[in-house]
Protein backbone atom coordinates (compact mmCIF):
# COMPACT_ATOMS: atom_id res chain seq x y z
CA UNK A 1 0.00 0.00 0.00
CA UNK A 2 1.29 3.45 -0.90
CA UNK A 3 2.28 5.67 1.71
CA UNK A 4 -0.77 8.17 0.62
CA UNK A 5 -2.64 5.56 0.87
CA UNK A 6 -1.95 4.59 4.12
CA UNK A 7 -3.29 7.83 5.56
CA UNK A 8 -6.23 7.64 3.61
CA UNK A 9 -7.31 4.26 4.76
CA UNK A 10 -6.12 4.90 8.69
CA UNK A 11 -8.88 5.83 10.78
CA UNK A 12 -7.52 4.36 13.68
CA UNK A 13 -4.28 6.84 13.33
CA UNK A 14 -6.54 9.86 12.12
CA UNK A 15 -9.07 10.05 15.13
CA UNK A 16 -5.51 9.61 16.87
CA UNK A 17 -4.16 12.99 15.86
CA UNK A 18 -7.64 14.39 16.25
CA UNK A 19 -7.73 13.79 19.89
CA UNK A 20 -3.92 14.75 20.22
CA UNK A 21 -4.47 17.79 18.38
CA UNK A 22 -7.09 18.79 21.08
CA UNK A 23 -4.50 19.22 24.13
CA UNK A 24 -1.16 20.00 22.25
CA UNK A 25 0.16 21.00 18.50
CA UNK A 26 0.82 18.52 16.16
CA UNK A 27 4.06 18.25 13.96
CA UNK A 28 4.09 19.30 10.76
CA UNK A 29 3.63 15.59 9.07
CA UNK A 30 0.99 14.97 11.50
CA UNK A 31 -0.82 18.12 10.48
CA UNK A 32 -0.40 17.15 7.03
CA UNK A 33 -1.35 13.27 7.35
CA UNK A 34 -4.79 14.64 9.48
CA UNK A 35 -5.60 17.21 6.86
CA UNK A 36 -5.65 14.79 4.09
CA UNK A 37 -7.14 12.36 5.62
CA UNK A 38 -10.24 14.14 6.61
CA UNK A 39 -10.72 15.81 3.06
CA UNK A 40 -11.78 12.30 1.94
CA UNK A 41 -13.64 10.91 5.22
CA UNK A 42 -16.75 12.01 6.25
CA UNK A 43 -16.37 9.52 9.57
CA UNK A 44 -13.45 11.13 10.83
CA UNK A 45 -14.85 14.71 10.16
CA UNK A 46 -18.22 13.71 12.16
CA UNK A 47 -15.72 12.48 14.54
CA UNK A 48 -14.11 15.41 14.65
CA UNK A 49 -16.92 17.88 15.31
CA UNK A 50 -18.64 15.06 17.63
CA UNK A 51 -14.85 15.03 19.59
CA UNK A 52 -14.88 18.79 20.36
CA UNK A 53 -18.86 19.01 21.49
CA UNK A 54 -18.29 16.18 23.89
CA UNK A 55 -15.37 17.86 25.44
CA UNK A 56 -16.95 21.12 25.86
CA UNK A 57 -20.26 18.96 27.15
CA UNK A 58 -18.05 17.41 29.50
CA UNK A 59 -16.69 20.36 30.93
CA UNK A 60 -20.14 22.33 31.53
CA UNK A 61 -20.76 18.75 33.18
CA UNK A 62 -18.56 19.38 36.01
CA UNK A 63 -19.54 22.67 36.12
CA UNK A 64 -23.12 22.17 36.45
CA UNK A 65 -22.43 19.31 39.08
CA UNK A 66 -20.58 21.82 40.97
CA UNK A 67 -23.00 24.33 40.59
CA UNK A 68 -25.76 21.73 42.17
CA UNK A 69 -23.84 22.50 45.02
CA UNK A 70 -24.44 18.72 46.74
CA UNK A 71 -23.72 19.84 50.79
CA UNK A 72 -22.45 17.56 53.73
CA UNK A 73 -25.06 17.01 56.55
CA UNK A 74 -24.64 19.14 59.76
CA UNK A 75 -23.50 16.17 62.03
CA UNK A 76 -21.05 15.34 60.11
CA UNK A 77 -20.03 18.86 59.90
CA UNK A 78 -20.01 19.64 63.50
CA UNK A 79 -18.26 16.54 64.31
CA UNK A 80 -15.70 17.53 61.59
CA UNK A 81 -14.72 20.96 62.81
CA UNK A 82 -14.91 19.49 66.70
CA UNK A 83 -11.93 16.96 65.26
CA UNK A 84 -9.92 19.89 64.01
CA UNK A 85 -10.42 21.51 67.38
CA UNK A 86 -9.51 18.71 68.95
CA UNK A 87 -6.17 18.47 67.13
CA UNK A 88 -5.69 22.03 67.45
CA UNK A 89 -5.40 21.59 71.23
CA UNK A 90 -3.56 19.12 71.59
CA UNK B 1 -3.47 34.93 60.08
CA UNK B 2 -3.56 33.83 56.65
CA UNK B 3 -5.09 30.15 57.56
CA UNK B 4 -8.36 29.85 59.99
CA UNK B 5 -8.57 26.00 60.94
CA UNK B 6 -11.40 27.41 62.79
CA UNK B 7 -13.35 28.04 60.05
CA UNK B 8 -12.46 25.61 57.94
CA UNK B 9 -15.43 23.16 57.95
CA UNK B 10 -18.07 25.77 57.54
CA UNK B 11 -16.50 28.21 54.73
CA UNK B 12 -14.99 24.92 52.55
CA UNK B 13 -16.10 21.83 53.48
CA UNK B 14 -19.03 21.95 50.94
CA UNK B 15 -17.02 22.69 48.19
CA UNK B 16 -14.12 20.27 48.87
CA UNK B 17 -17.20 17.59 48.89
CA UNK B 18 -18.54 19.03 45.84
CA UNK B 19 -15.16 19.00 44.44
CA UNK B 20 -14.40 15.25 45.07
CA UNK B 21 -18.09 13.77 44.37
CA UNK B 22 -17.52 15.33 40.81
CA UNK B 23 -14.70 13.37 40.67
CA UNK B 24 -15.19 10.22 42.43
CA UNK B 25 -18.79 8.91 42.28
CA UNK B 26 -18.95 7.50 45.72
CA UNK B 27 -20.29 9.80 48.72
CA UNK B 28 -19.12 7.78 51.68
CA UNK B 29 -15.10 8.04 50.33
CA UNK B 30 -15.74 11.94 49.05
CA UNK B 31 -16.41 12.43 52.91
CA UNK B 32 -13.86 10.67 54.01
CA UNK B 33 -11.30 12.69 51.96
CA UNK B 34 -12.15 16.09 52.89
CA UNK B 35 -11.77 14.62 56.35
CA UNK B 36 -8.09 13.44 55.40
CA UNK B 37 -7.70 16.75 53.93
CA UNK B 38 -8.42 18.75 56.44
CA UNK B 39 -6.30 16.45 59.18
CA UNK B 40 -3.64 16.33 56.40
CA UNK B 41 -3.59 20.03 56.22
CA UNK B 42 -3.43 20.82 60.04
CA UNK B 43 -0.09 19.05 59.69
CA UNK B 44 1.25 21.13 57.29
CA UNK B 45 -0.23 24.52 58.19
CA UNK B 46 3.69 25.67 59.10
CA UNK B 47 4.62 24.90 55.23
CA UNK B 48 1.57 27.54 53.96
CA UNK B 49 3.32 30.18 52.39
CA UNK B 50 0.24 32.27 51.45
CA UNK B 51 1.09 32.10 47.97
CA UNK B 52 -2.54 31.10 46.87
CA UNK B 53 -5.67 31.02 48.59
CA UNK B 54 -7.13 29.20 51.97
CA UNK B 55 -9.20 27.24 49.57
CA UNK B 56 -7.11 26.51 46.77
CA UNK B 57 -4.25 25.28 49.04
CA UNK B 58 -6.93 22.75 50.61
CA UNK B 59 -8.08 21.94 47.02
CA UNK B 60 -4.61 20.86 46.25
CA UNK B 61 -4.25 18.76 48.91
CA UNK B 62 -7.62 16.86 48.19
CA UNK B 63 -6.41 16.34 44.48
CA UNK B 64 -3.50 14.79 46.04
CA UNK B 65 -5.67 12.45 47.82
CA UNK B 66 -7.88 11.98 44.74
CA UNK B 67 -5.05 10.82 42.83
CA UNK B 68 -4.43 8.70 45.55
CA UNK B 69 -7.61 6.69 44.74
CA UNK B 70 -7.08 6.83 41.42
CA UNK B 71 -4.24 4.82 41.22
CA UNK B 72 -5.61 2.86 43.88
CA UNK B 73 -8.72 1.41 41.94
CA UNK B 74 -6.00 1.42 38.87
CA UNK B 75 -4.72 -0.99 40.66
CA UNK B 76 -7.39 -2.81 41.37
CA UNK B 77 -8.71 -2.92 37.65
CA UNK B 78 -5.04 -4.34 37.12
CA UNK B 79 -5.84 -7.50 38.86
CA UNK B 80 -9.15 -8.02 37.53
CA UNK B 81 -7.73 -7.34 33.78
CA UNK B 82 -5.25 -10.08 34.90
CA UNK B 83 -7.96 -12.61 35.68
CA UNK B 84 -9.78 -11.96 32.21
CA UNK B 85 -12.83 -10.61 34.70
CA UNK B 86 -12.56 -7.02 32.93
CA UNK B 87 -15.02 -6.60 30.11
CA UNK B 88 -13.24 -7.29 26.73
CA UNK B 89 -12.24 -3.72 24.68
CA UNK B 90 -14.19 -3.39 21.40
CA UNK B 91 -12.28 -2.42 18.46
CA UNK B 92 -13.59 -0.15 16.62
CA UNK B 93 -11.17 -0.21 13.57
CA UNK B 94 -10.61 -2.95 11.23
CA UNK B 95 -6.95 -4.40 10.32
CA UNK B 96 -6.14 -1.60 7.32
CA UNK B 97 -7.47 0.86 10.49
CA UNK B 98 -10.80 2.00 8.64
CA UNK B 99 -13.95 2.27 10.77
CA UNK B 100 -15.84 -1.15 10.68
CA UNK B 101 -18.83 -0.64 9.36
CA UNK B 102 -21.18 -1.11 12.63
CA UNK B 103 -18.44 1.43 14.63
CA UNK B 104 -18.65 4.34 11.88
CA UNK B 105 -19.87 7.48 13.32
CA UNK B 106 -23.10 8.89 12.49
CA UNK B 107 -24.58 12.20 12.77
CA UNK B 108 -26.68 12.12 16.24
CA UNK B 109 -27.65 15.92 16.06
CA UNK B 110 -25.01 16.90 18.90
CA UNK B 111 -22.60 18.16 16.15
CA UNK B 112 -24.49 21.74 16.41
CA UNK B 113 -24.17 22.62 19.85
CA UNK B 114 -26.65 24.92 19.97
CA UNK B 115 -28.98 22.00 20.59
CA UNK B 116 -27.38 20.80 23.37
CA UNK B 117 -29.27 21.85 26.65
CA UNK B 118 -31.05 18.85 27.30
CA UNK B 119 -30.82 17.65 30.24
CA UNK B 120 -31.15 14.00 29.22
CA UNK B 121 -27.93 14.26 27.32
CA UNK B 122 -26.08 15.13 30.08
CA UNK B 123 -27.13 12.50 32.33
CA UNK B 124 -26.59 9.80 29.25
CA UNK B 125 -22.97 11.78 28.56
CA UNK B 126 -22.46 11.09 32.75
CA UNK B 127 -23.69 7.66 32.40
CA UNK B 128 -21.05 7.10 29.56
CA UNK B 129 -18.44 9.13 31.31
CA UNK B 130 -19.07 6.44 34.64
CA UNK B 131 -18.45 3.20 31.99
CA UNK B 132 -14.80 4.37 31.29
CA UNK B 133 -12.23 2.41 33.26
CA UNK B 134 -11.03 4.37 36.41
CA UNK B 135 -7.63 5.59 34.63
CA UNK B 136 -9.33 6.58 31.28
CA UNK B 137 -11.52 8.91 33.57
CA UNK B 138 -8.89 10.10 35.70
CA UNK B 139 -6.62 10.52 32.89
CA UNK B 140 -9.55 12.34 30.59
CA UNK B 141 -10.78 14.49 33.21
CA UNK B 142 -7.33 15.39 34.73
CA UNK B 143 -6.82 16.78 31.10
CA UNK B 144 -9.68 18.27 30.21
CA UNK B 145 -11.06 19.23 33.01
CA UNK B 146 -8.17 19.57 35.53
CA UNK B 147 -6.25 21.35 32.47
CA UNK B 148 -2.89 20.01 34.09
CA UNK B 149 0.11 19.29 31.56
CA UNK B 150 0.55 16.43 30.03
CA UNK B 151 3.80 15.16 31.64
CA UNK B 152 2.25 16.44 35.33
CA UNK B 153 -0.42 13.71 34.69
CA UNK B 154 1.54 10.94 33.34
CA UNK B 155 4.22 11.09 36.48
CA UNK B 156 1.02 11.79 39.16
CA UNK B 157 -0.73 8.16 37.39
CA UNK B 158 2.28 6.54 36.72
CA UNK B 159 1.67 6.26 33.24
CA UNK B 160 4.19 6.45 29.98
CA UNK B 161 3.42 9.12 27.37
CA UNK B 162 2.88 6.72 24.96
CA UNK B 163 0.35 5.21 26.91
CA UNK B 164 -1.36 8.48 27.68
CA UNK B 165 -2.33 9.59 24.42
CA UNK B 166 -3.43 6.33 24.17
CA UNK B 167 -5.46 6.77 26.55
CA UNK B 168 -6.85 9.89 25.58
CA UNK B 169 -7.82 8.88 22.24
CA UNK B 170 -10.07 5.43 23.64
CA UNK B 171 -11.32 7.18 26.02
CA UNK B 172 -12.87 9.53 23.44
CA UNK B 173 -13.87 6.70 21.13
CA UNK B 174 -15.63 4.70 24.03
CA UNK B 175 -17.48 8.01 24.94
CA UNK B 176 -18.51 8.38 21.83
CA UNK B 177 -19.44 5.02 20.70
CA UNK B 178 -21.53 5.26 24.10
CA UNK B 179 -23.12 8.26 23.29
CA UNK B 180 -24.20 7.06 20.01
CA UNK B 181 -25.47 4.06 20.84
CA UNK B 182 -27.82 5.64 23.95
CA UNK B 183 -28.53 9.03 22.43
CA UNK B 184 -31.18 8.77 19.59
Amino acid sequence: MSYLKKIIHNCKQATYLIEKKSTTRLNFRETIELRIHLLGCSFCRIFSKQSRVINMMVKELFKSAMQANPRLDDTFKKELQDRIEEELNK
Amino acid sequence: MLLNPHQWVSSHADYLYAFAITRINDEELARDLVQETFLAALQKVDGFEGKSSERTWLTAILKNKIIDVYRKKAQGLKTLDNEKQGTPEVDFFGEDGHWKAEHGPKEIGMEDRDHLVSKEFEQILQQCMQRLPVLWKAVFTMKHIDEEATDAICAELKVTASNFWVIIHRAKLNLRACLQKNWI
